[in-house]
């Protein structure tokens, strides 16, 4: 068994690794076309909520707690406050709730 | 040579609360580890060289259930291919002469959260400060699972399951003031979010886990939204 988690461990590595750096070697050159280039700057706002929402919510043992988080963080984030303080306020707030649930 | 230092320094600031935040998540992967039968070290090593959350949740029960090495390649390339879009949108944000070597090194380090700080970064990503949040994120991620695996009861689940939500909370972070400065960006949010609630619930689409729901998200959205306001700005998008 130990063994073979070896291997598997090293698949795994080699696998997740691949996919991250072809694309970095491959494309080295800036892309001109318009259509990728504003797919490419809509990516990751798709990506982040996708995998903020509805995860998020089940993160905590309650729905109002991981609400209670995000919209801490959010609310920090609208009057422009930085990543660690917005990270900060979610979890506290997670915390607090849960206490009071 | 000053300059890559701040620029590191600033990295590892950013990074910290990703770090903190991968604490808590891989802490509950390290205790999930070696529920199944992983040592410490292997656990250890297994966070360390994979740096990721969803892929190596997914590697456990590919590895309890004794599957082949060929369904775990599969399994990592389905749930990771999300990654494949972020390291498109990153290499567009280096600039064109960055070498090789700093490309194979970044490329070690896209993660969810490491790719989304990378991106609200302003002007164009130095690999120094790449550096820097893959400094303070990656021990946070490796530590967190060897420390689960040695001793798992140390945190009580209520601190781990607050910490859990400091990545979501960067996500937040990171995407209501682009949307406050940008109107397209607050529609493909709302629209992103609107289609991944339905994914996640529908029951043809639950099935998929969360590694491909995000990616087609991300593909019809992203797409959708290249398709019907495209960028009119000839300078690069993010400048």
């Amino acid at each position: 068994m130990t063994e073979r988690v070896w291997l598997y461990i090293a698949v795994m590595a080699l696998v997740t690794y691949a996919i991250r750096l072809f694309p970095l070697v491959l494309l080295r050159r800036e892309i001109r076309n318009v259509r990728f280039r504003s797919f490419l700057y809509y990516v990751p706002y798709a990506t982040l909520t996708a995998m903020t929402l509805p995860a998020a919510l089940f993160v905590t043992p309650h729905l109002a707690s991981g609400a209670a988080g995000l919209a801490a963080a959010g609310l920090l984030a609208y009057r422009g406050r930085g990543l660690l303080l917005c990270a900060a306020a979610g979890s506290l707030a997670v915390w607090l709730a849960e206490r009071w649930l | 040579m000053r300059r890559g230092g701040l620029l590191f320094l600033r990295g590892v600031r950013d990074g910290l609360p990703i770090g903190a935040g991968y604490f808590a998540v891989s802490f509950a992967f390290g205790i999930q580890a070696v529920a199944i039968g992983l040592t410490a070290l292997q656990t250890f090593a297994l966070s360390g060289s994979n740096l990721t959350s969803a892929g190596q949740f997914a590697g456990l029960g590919v590895i309890k259930a004794g599957g082949t090495l060929a369904a775990m390649a599969l399994t990592q390339l389905v749930i990771n291919l999300r990654y494949c879009l972020m390291s498109c949108a990153i290499s567009q944000k280096l600039a064109p002469g960055v070498p090789f070597w700093h490309r194979w090194l970044i490329a070690f380090g896209v993660t969810d959260e490491i790719f989304g700080v990378s991106l609200a970064a302003k002007g164009r990503l130095r690999p120094a400060y790449s550096y820097g949040l893959i400094a303070a994120a990656w021990p946070g991620w490796a530590g967190g699972s060897l420390l689960g695996a040695i001793a798992g009861d140390v945190l009580p689940p209520s601190v781990t399951q607050a910490l859990a939500m400091a990545l979501f909370a960067m996500f937040v972070a990171i995407v209501i003031p682009a949307a406050k400065a940008d109107r397209r960006v607050l529609l493909v949010s709302l629209a992103a979010a609107v289609l991944s609630a339905a994914l996640a619930f529908a029951p043809w689409t639950a099935a998929l886990g969360e590694g491909m729901r995000v990616v087609i998200v991300t593909l019809l959205v992203a797409g959708a939204a290249a398709w019907l306001c495209p960028l009119k700005e000839k300078g690069a998008p993010r400048d």
